[in-house]
């Protein structure tokens, strides 16, 4: 199962090298997205660092869900898709490779980005840590969560749109505990609860996810 | 046991059974509604705090209530009809979407009136509101993409699994919401914390929230027999009952 899985994650990622440019959407997407709002809030120092967190983590949603509809698009089109459906190899095992490849393509640059995002909203060092380490127990839940929404709207002509509107009220505890931790380290108290809980909901969207995206794989193909 | 279950759900049964029913349901309504606002409106007192504002809880209350009870109800049939294969669970699950989707319009919107005289706001980021917002979301994210899959039964399944999936993180969504207001900023305004209701207020509200779920069983029976048509309309007995009304002259 884990041999199907890094099989299916290292193919992904070699579709992906050689579409580089095309991997590289979402974080241009998330840099550009995020370096608007101090031009349209205003580039008060004060109101920047309090907004930071929130914006940077709202558009590392709307930059995973942009990407998000992309994961199984490809496959679908040259019917490998409906391949690895009828492999003996478990659906849940080959759907947990495609979304590890996901986010190491689109999640991970989007948390080593976050810390610059953050210099440019003038947020102090400590906050720019907790929220590049929300971003990395967030990212997953964002990948895992797409994936189904990505797999219920497969081939649909709305698709990219839906995917929002599916997924996006799924994100919301997620976005909850990510900025809630980083404001309060701004605030300096503990985080840890917050974490805990980012934690705990990534481990509860790690077990879910998948078995309900294989499901939808299903459904949509049937 | 199981077959008698069963019989039910054929979908033209329950299209003659719902027909017989409608009429009873909207009887209910009006008769539950037309008592639930008399005494609501006229006989209950006046709130010494509100004034008059607060008479619109009669309707703002049995529609939050309802508009949850619908997304449960609907992901229930929804799971039914996709662990069983039975059509009339997954008609039953895309007829009740609209009404709830209604009801929680209904409950945003009354509570914005409601919260206008008394709080000085329409709308305040308050854990309830904002949770009642998100499910209003969900509503619109079932309802468009079981609009948009073209196939009955593929749209069927994939509503449930969305309406399960959404079901099983309204939890976690609510808890988080709360947490994330009480973090912010102390709860000035608690919706909970209401002094002890006189009972015809109470009584009014019982009323008013039997008349609702009166409404919704008419309209959901309403809407279910509309896509019953619309999804059995190559079989025979629709077919037949297509012949009858015509002939009847009743197009």
């Amino acid at each position: 199962m884990i041999a199907v899985l890094q099989a299916v994650a290292r193919r992904d990622l070699l579709l992906a090298s050689r579409r580089r440019v095309e991997m590289l959407l979402p974080l241009g997407f998330f840099i550009v997205a995020a370096s608007l709002f101090p031009i349209g809030v205003g580039p008060e120092p004060q109101t920047l660092r309090q907004i930071g967190p929130g914006v940077v983590w709202v558009c590392a949603l709307l930059a995973a869900m942009l990407s998000v509809t992309q994961m199984f698009a490809g496959d679908l089109q040259d019917g490998s898709l409906e391949q690895m459906l009828r492999s003996p190899e478990p659906l849940v095992a080959i759907v947990a490779g495609k979304v590890l490849a996901h986010w190491l393509t689109t999640g991970l640059p989007l948390v080593l980005a976050a810390p610059l995002i953050g210099l440019l909203f003038g947020m102090q060092a400590a906050a720019i840590g907790a929220l590049a380490g929300t971003l990395l127990l967030g990212t997953p839940i964002l990948s895992l969560l797409g994936a189904v929404g990505a797999a219920l709207t497969l081939g649909l002509r709305s698709g990219a749109a839906l995917v929002f509107l599916l997924v996006l009220p799924l994100t919301v505890p997620a976005l909850i505990f990510g900025t809630g931790a980083v404001v309060a380290i701004d605030s300096g108290l503990p985080a840890q609860a917050h974490f805990s809980l980012l934690g705990a909901l990534l481990i509860f969207t790690l077990l879910g996810a998948p078995p309900a995206t294989a499901a939808a794989l299903r459904i949509s193909l049937d | 046991m199981a077959t008698r279950l069963t019989t039910f759900a054929a979908p033209s049964r329950f299209y003659a059974l719902a027909g017989r029913a409608i009429p009873w349901c909207w009887a209910a309504t009006l008769l539950f509604g037309l008592a639930g606002l008399w005494v609501g409106f006229g006989i209950a007192p006046t709130d010494f705090q509100q004034g008059d504002a607060y008479r619109i809880i009669f309707i703002h209350v049995p529609a939050a209530w309802m508009s949850m009870v619908i997304y449960l109800v609907m992901a229930f049939w929804a799971a039914l009809g996709w662990a069983f294969n039975t059509r009339m669970s997954a008609m039953y699950a895309r007829a009740l979407a609209p009404t709830g989707a209604l009801m929680t319009v209904i409950a945003l919107w009354t509570g914005a009136l409601w919260g206008k005289p008394t709080w000085g706001t329409w709308w305040v980021w308050d854990a309830r509101l904002t949770s009642e917002f998100i499910l209003l979301l969900m509503y619109g994210g079932y309802i468009a993409l079981t609009e948009a899959i073209d196939d009955p039964r593929r749209a069927a399944n994939a509503g449930a699994l969305l309406a399960l999936v959404g079901a099983v993180n309204v939890p976690v969504i609510y808890f988080s919401v709360r947490w994330w207001n009480t973090l912010h900023q102390g709860s000035s305004i608690s919706m909970t914390a209401a002094p002890k209701m006189a009972s015809t207020m109470l009584t009014a509200m019982l009323l008013m929230t039997v008349c609702f779920w009166a409404y919704s069983f008419a309209v959901v029976f309403t809407r279910a027999r509309a896509i019953v048509l619309e999804q059995e309309g190559d079989t025979d007995w629709v077919r037949a009952l297509a012949r009858t009304t015509t002939s009847e002259g009743r197009p």
